[in-house]
């Protein structure tokens, strides 16, 4: 016999809304921020079912006062932190330098990372240099802390005859093997089970070498986010997987991508993996956090998810004007604030560092980037790029083949 | 009549169809409140509410399932994949379910969405926001392909497509959103309002699927395009003096096999031009239908005009891009064979 259900309610669907709109005042009151210092610090081998707790905590090291403060707290000099600093500085002032070319007409486009240079910084510190790196393309602080000289990446982004891969990538889309960093792809997502597969290798061929991957929010709704998971899961591949939840995937909020009941890093407990949840904007708690991930797995302990919770502070990209669709004082008050000014003032605190010292780091680095910019082009701009034309048909394949040939022929004959 | 850029006129499109039909629900990444990355849909999560009109997960696979499922339900589905290069995560929805769900469920199941995807290059978009993938779905039965030229056609043919019982998969030439680009790159931009299809009528007409345009009558040969490469074939001709005829063939899937074979059976020389890359590219699939229909009328080898066979270059685009000497060297050399 069939069955109805007697006097059933009109479904609802949800649709989720961000909290502030353009001429909403910024409201982050419903955001509850643990304080510094008060979580442990398990074991990095702990068994996952005992770290369920983690991807709704906060770890935090950095306290109200700029103290460092709890188990989290990383064993990491102070003249560390200064180049970290350093890094950071020098990112921020790269990714400003390059959005002015941009507008000028010398890029096509460009990302900056504005507001998450922890991110890539700390992480790219926490790690072996000859660790296996699979970013987006928000993460340029990895690159940068790993010494890639700039005028390659500033070469990238202007497309010229002094980019490596030929001016064939949009801008942002950095490849650096010397850097153990992998080539970018535009498609969000598709990286985050190959880093799992090159951490398999390696565990494969009983290398030491780990692999970590970058992907945001938004791209957490990509199948191949869950592909990297269930992988990562199952043949515990030494492997961190990172998501920057920087509350914005172009216009839409993080609840779009299913931020709203659930964090990020719980995804990892359906999957039995160990996850963090990380101030991003902590210097010193996103380098814990990931060098807790790296012993993980230094230890053939398994895979951990770390969500790094920041906010995109700069437009998504240079062709992204953010004031459509969130209030215009949003970013300033994040209450988190921002990864320079928080790392300074912990090394003030410290004694390490001072106010003059900054300033005259800032005029250090925006004349590093000028220089090495002006360096980069000198080797062309976008529409005067100097690339061969020839290489157009290059490395579609190892060798060319015989179509390729003909056709490379027929575009020198008819221009 | 109000005068519209393309993107005006997809927009319009949208707007009469959710005004007409309560089933259709527009959705795609960030199609909602901002109104997408093109701004397409600008305006309609604010007339229509966010029921009818909203953001989706960035999942371009999770977008063209629900889009099905909505589908079978009864509503009819428009969704935008963000750029026509990052359908690939839908494309076993597409193929192995939105195409075949009628004839497996032997027509107890259908899926009329319509899947609104930006194409092409021409704006230093790189690899990953420049591709023409049409090929790879004009080659599943159980699709149509439609790719406009006009603003006029784009509104006509969005709300023929969204009507359609069957999935249709529409490729907007992003390259032509603003203005008819002829292929000269360093010339100033021309509008659309400088031209006549940039006229379009504010409520509802369809131009049926499966019907070209004739976009330039002439007598000698016979140019077969569509797309941003239309404006280009038109430039060419102009340029080479040659009195050729210029179809828009607005549909790949169903074509109007008897429209190409009308002309070139007239003409007796075919020109196949397109952005995407040669091999198994939709000019193949054109050239057999023209030897198979026109063979005993033609006068010379059929010429197509193609991307290269490599991925779209970033700073190498204008080398890439199929442009319109190319396409006068293909005319000419279709004129000197007899
Ligand atoms: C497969 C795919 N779909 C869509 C896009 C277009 N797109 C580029 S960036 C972006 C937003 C990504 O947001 P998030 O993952 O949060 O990273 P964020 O930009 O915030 O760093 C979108 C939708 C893409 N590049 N690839
Ligand atoms: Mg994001």
């Amino acid at each position: 016999m069939n069955q109805f259900v007697n006097n059933a309610q009109a479904l609802r669907l949800h649709i989720p809304e961000p909290q502030c709109r353009p001429g909403d005042a910024p409201d982050f009151g419903a955001l509850r921020l643990p304080p510094a210092g008060g979580l442990p610090r398990p074991g990095f081998t702990a068994d996952e079912s005992t770290l369920r707790h983690l991807p709704y905590a906060l770890i935090r090291v950095l306290d109200d006062d700029d103290a460092a403060v709890g188990e989290w707290r990383p064993n990491l000099g102070l003249e560390r932190l200064c180049e970290g600093l350093r890094a950071m500085m020098l990112t921020r002032a790269f990714d400003e330098a390059m959005q002015r070319a941009q507008r000028k007409g010398k890029a096509s486009f460009f990302i900056k990372s504005t507001g998450e240079e922890a991110v890539a910084v700390a992480q790219a510190y926490a790690l072996d240099a000859r660790d296996m790196l699979f970013p987006s393309y928000r993460q340029q602080g990895l690159l940068i802390a790993r010494g890639w000289p700039i005028e390659q990446m500033m070469c990238q982004i202007l497309s010229n005859s002094g980019d490596q891969l030929k001016g064939r990538q949009l801008p942002t889309m950095y490849s650096a093997r010397e850097a153990g960093v992998f080539s970018l792809s535009g498609n969000l997502g598709t990286q985050f089970p190959q880093a799992v597969g090159w951490a398999m290798a390696s565990a494969l061929r009983g290398d030491t070498r780990i692999a970590a991957s970058w992907v945001g929010d938004g791209t957490t709704a990509e199948a191949d986010f869950h592909h990297a998971l269930t992988f990562a899961s199952v043949y515990r591949a030494p492997v961190i997987l990172n998501v920057v939840n920087n509350q914005w995937a172009i216009s839409s909020f993080a609840g779009i991508a299913g931020g709203e009941r659930a964090t990020f890093a719980a995804r990892a407990i359906g999957y039995g993996m160990a996850g963090l949840r990380v101030d991003g904007n902590d210097f010193l708690a996103v380098h814990a956090a990931t060098q807790w991930a790296a012993e993980r797995a230094r230890a053939n302990a398994g895979a951990t998810l770390i969500e790094l919770y920041t906010y995109r502070a700069a437009a998504h990209s240079t062709s992204d004007d953010p004031s459509a669709y969130r209030p215009r004082e949003e970013a300033a008050q994040w209450p988190l604030g921002d990864p320079i000014e928080r790392l300074k003032r912990h090394l003030i605190r410290c004694e390490a560092w001072s106010e003059s010292r900054q300033q005259a780091l800032q005029q250090e680095v925006d004349e590093q980037v000028r220089a090495a910019l002006r360096q980069a082009e000198s080797l062309g701009v976008i529409g005067d790029t100097r690339i061969e034309r020839d290489s157009l048909f290059d490395d579609v394949y190892k060798t060319l083949p015989a179509h390729l040939q003909a056709q490379r022929e027929q575009l020198r004959k008819e221009g | 009549m109000p005068v519209m850029n393309m993107i005006q006129a997809i927009n319009s499109a949208l707007d009469v169809m959710l005004e007409r039909d309560d089933d259709v629900v527009v959705f795609g990444e960030d199609v909602g409140y901002f109104g997408g990355v093109f701004r397409a849909t600008a305006g309609l999560q604010q007339k229509y509410g966010r029921m009818r009109v909203f953001d989706t997960p960035i999942a371009e696979g999770g977008i063209v399932a629900t889009a099905i499922g909505m589908g079978a339900y009864g509503l009819r589905p428009v969704t935008e994949i963000q750029f026509a290069d990052y359908i690939y995560p839908a494309f076993d929805q597409l193929v192995s379910e939105a195409a075949r769900l009628r004839y497996r469920s032997g027509g107890e199941f259908w899926a009329p969405l319509t899947v609104r995807a930006p194409c092409g290059g021409g704006i230093y978009g790189g690899p990953t926001h420049s591709q023409s993938p049409e090929s790879l779905f004009t080659h599943v039965c159980g699709l149509k392909t439609v790719i406009p030229s006009t603003p006029y056609d784009a509104k006509g043919l969005l709300i023929a497509a969204i009507e359609d019982d069957d999935p249709v998969i529409f490729f907007e030439p992003k390259r032509l959103y603003n203005g008819p680009f002829d292929g000269h790159h360093d010339r100033p931009v021309t509008p659309w309002s400088k031209h006549a299809a940039s006229e379009v009528p504010d409520g509802h007409y369809a131009i049926p699927l499966g019907k070209a345009a004739v976009v330039r009558p002439g007598s000698e040969v016979t140019v077969l395009a569509y797309g941003t490469m239309v404006h280009v074939a038109l430039a060419a001709v102009h340029e080479s003096g040659v009195d050729a005829e210029v179809i828009d063939l607005r549909t790949l899937m169903p074509l109007d096999i008897d429209g190409i074979a009308a002309s070139v059976a007239r003409t007796g020389r075919c020109v196949i031009v397109h952005e995407a890359t040669r091999t198994s590219g939709f000019g193949a699939e054109l050239m057999a239908v023209v030897q198979e229909r026109c063979f005993w009328n033609l006068q010379a080898p059929i010429e197509r005009v193609t991307g290269w066979d490599v991925p779209y270059p970033h700073a190498l685009e204008w080398d890439y891009f199929p442009g319109p000497d190319r396409v006068a060297a293909a005319l000419k050399r279709a004129m000197e064979t007899s």
